[in-house]
């Protein structure tokens, strides 16, 4: 990992014995101790180890729930509320774990977007990117299957309607669908493979969280100004600067997210998820998890059964593909006015598409969900890559990120071809 | 200089050979290992023995109907009036989006059997009982997203892309029907 060499030193001899046998030490100090990272970082780079935490408390408080749940129809519901009422904290444990898993899409949702503002996804950083959308499609899966495993209302209906999606692929669509469901409907074996693969996809995820930390750690962290690390004047210590910087937003974070665990543990949840399953009866009003809204508003949006599926999932590939959709050199946004009005409008249309997957699909509700589905896609496809061969900065860029942090900024072109080598 | 090429290409022949051949007898070998792994999502033999049920409809009168439960499934049984079958007759067949008379649909007019389920994403239409929203076409209306059916379960309006499956089923009797 990484490019910086190495200037670990065993101090004592039995850690020299090790280090020459297994260099763990090393790799902590080089990768999170000494590690250079840019010393510009603001807070919109502190969610890495915020997701990091909320990824550790889902894993915990995951394994434990996990020792008195009943992954069966007939007592899934029953075993949920008996951890509620009789486990020795289990009420805790289980509103940590539903609590985690929106707060865990909050700071992913703000990682994501702070990734789009400063260019995180360009070059050299694209796979890092891809493995990052790799990680948030796993994430929608375990959080989807998580939402099941009560066997509510809302847990029923909504797997059926995701389940279903399937069914929308044309000749084999059936089997699919008959293939997830181990039956011919959502029920028994549907509910047993979702709890295992709940518990599997965490495990692929913290694989993943790996490649993805080692992706960050060979090119470097990105920075605010989009500039590449010219020189160690740049750069700062990972510890203890920015564990510092780090920890302090993870306690703010944990502070919403306890309020949220003792006094609002319901808040994100539906009420028809206090219904046991019932196979005959579906709810007046089918609302995914608040993190799917935006996409679910995408596939209502389009009359069509199989169009509607096919936008749903082309809405979240066009964010995997954006490194080759935005080609302009210059990676922050503070120095493309153009390209960050389009974001915000972006931004904006995704909050709304969020508010209008919770209506119900009709009326002007459709019409909105509809022209702001277009904007999705038009941002994404036609937008960003115009602006990319059109948009050139008319704000003086800084020369290094030493510059930029002490004020003196260079001509326009420098700061392109600063962007554009990598590192 | 001529011998040697040829003994190479001989040689290169024969290991080729091997090469391919090994290589797509693993393969098939994996294939068929990897099958158990994947087939065993399936409904299994439990489910499949669910697979078909007998339904006295005797004490259904005219203009009621009842939901059973078929392969895990909600499974319609509605005894429809005059004016129902009437209504489902004279429907322009031609203009609908999954063209089916309301005669195919039925094995006797005045009994709708069909499953239960919306074809769009899989809800269950409301319509069964006297209270609920029949939709814009009198028959049933999937309340999440917005398809309507008609008094022959045809979809009419809305985004399911056909009309809602009639199962396999027979008169054993007069009262009693073999869903399956």
């Amino acid at each position: 990992m990484g490019h910086h060499e190495s200037n670990y030193e065993p101090k004592w001899g039995i850690a020299k014995w090790f280090d020459e046998r297994l260099p763990v030490a090393r790799m902590v100090s080089d990768q999170f101790i000494v590690f250079p990272t840019p010393r510009n970082l603001n807070y919109w780079w502190t969610m890495g180890m915020v997701l990091f935490f909320f990824l550790i408390i889902q894993l915990i408080t995951g394994i434990i729930l996990a020792m008195h749940y009943i992954p069966h129809a007939d007592m899934a519901f029953n075993s949920v509320e008996h951890i509620m009422r009789d486990v020795n904290w289990g009420w805790l444990l289980r509103n940590m774990h539903s609590n985690g898993a929106s707060f865990f899409f909050i700071a992913v949702y703000i990682h994501i977007l702070r990734g789009i503002y400063y260019g995180s996804y360009k070059a050299p950083r694209e796979i890092l990117w891809l493995v990052g959308v790799v990680i948030y499609i796993m994430m929608m899966a375990a959080a989807f299957m998580g939402y099941v495993l009560p066997w509510g209302q809302m847990s029923f209906w909504g797997a059926t309607v995701i389940t279903n999606l399937f069914s929308a692929i044309p000749l084999v669509g059936d089997s699919i669908t008959q293939f997830l469901w181990g039956a011919y409907a959502v029920s028994q074996p549907t509910l047993n493979r979702f709890y295992s693969l709940h518990y599997l996809v965490p495990m692929l995820l913290v694989a993943f969280v790996f490649i993805h930390v080692w992706a960050l750690h060979v090119v470097g962290s990105n920075n605010p100004e989009g500039l590449s690390v010219k020189s160690s004047d740049d750069t700062l210590p990972f510890h203890p600067y920015f564990t510092m910087k780090d920890m302090y937003m993870s306690v703010v974070f944990l502070t919403i997210y306890a309020f949220f665990v003792f006094y609002m543990s319901n808040y994100m949840g539906h009420p028809d998820n206090f219904i046991r399953a019932n196979p005959v009866v579906t709810p007046a009003h089918i609302v995914p998890e608040w993190y799917f809204l935006p996409f679910y508003a995408v596939l209502r949006a389009i009359p069509d059964k199989l169009g509607g599926v096919i936008a749903m999932f082309g809405a979240i590939m066009v964010v995997a593909v954006l490194p080759w959709l935005d080609r302009n050199p210059i990676r922050s946004l503070r120095y493309r006015p153009k390209a960050r009005f389009f974001f915000w409008l972006f931004v904006i249309v995704a909050m709304l598409l969020g508010f209008l997957g919770a209506k119900p699909a009709e009326g002007w509700y459709v019409t909105a969900s509809r022209i702001l589905t277009a904007y999705w896609f038009i941002y994404f496809l036609v937008i960003v890559p115009l602006l990319s061969k059109m948009e050139t900065t008319n704000r003086r860029m800084p020369g290094s990120i030493t510059d930029a942090v002490l004020g003196h900024h260079g001509k326009i072109s420098e700061g392109a071809q600063t962007a554009s080598s990598g590192h | 200089m001529t011998a040697t090429m040829d003994e190479h290409q001989e040689g290169s022949t024969r290991r080729n050979f091997l090469y391919i051949g090994t290589g797509a007898f693993a393969s098939v070998g994996m294939a068929a290992v990897i099958w158990p792994f994947v087939d065993q999502m399936n409904p299994d033999a439990s489910q499949k023995a669910l697979a078909s049920i007998e339904v006295d409809i005797s004490p259904v009168a005219v203009g009621q109907a009842i939901t059973v439960l078929w392969r895990g499934k909600p499974v319609f049984i509605r005894h429809r009036g005059a004016s129902e079958i009437e209504e489902a007759g004279k429907v322009d067949v031609a203009s609908l989006r999954d063209p089916q008379k309301d005669s195919e649909r039925t094995k006797k007019p005045e009994w709708l059997v069909m499953v239960g389920i919306c074809t769009h994403l899989g809800c269950v239409p409301n319509g069964q009982k006297t209270g609920d929203v029949k939709g814009d076409y009198n028959g049933w209306f999937c309340p999440c997203h917005g398809s309507h059916y008609d008094t022959s379960g045809r979809i009419r309006k809305g985004p399911a892309p056909r009309n809602l499956d009639v199962p396999d089923y027979s008169f054993v009797s007069d009262t009693k029907i073999k869903i399956g």
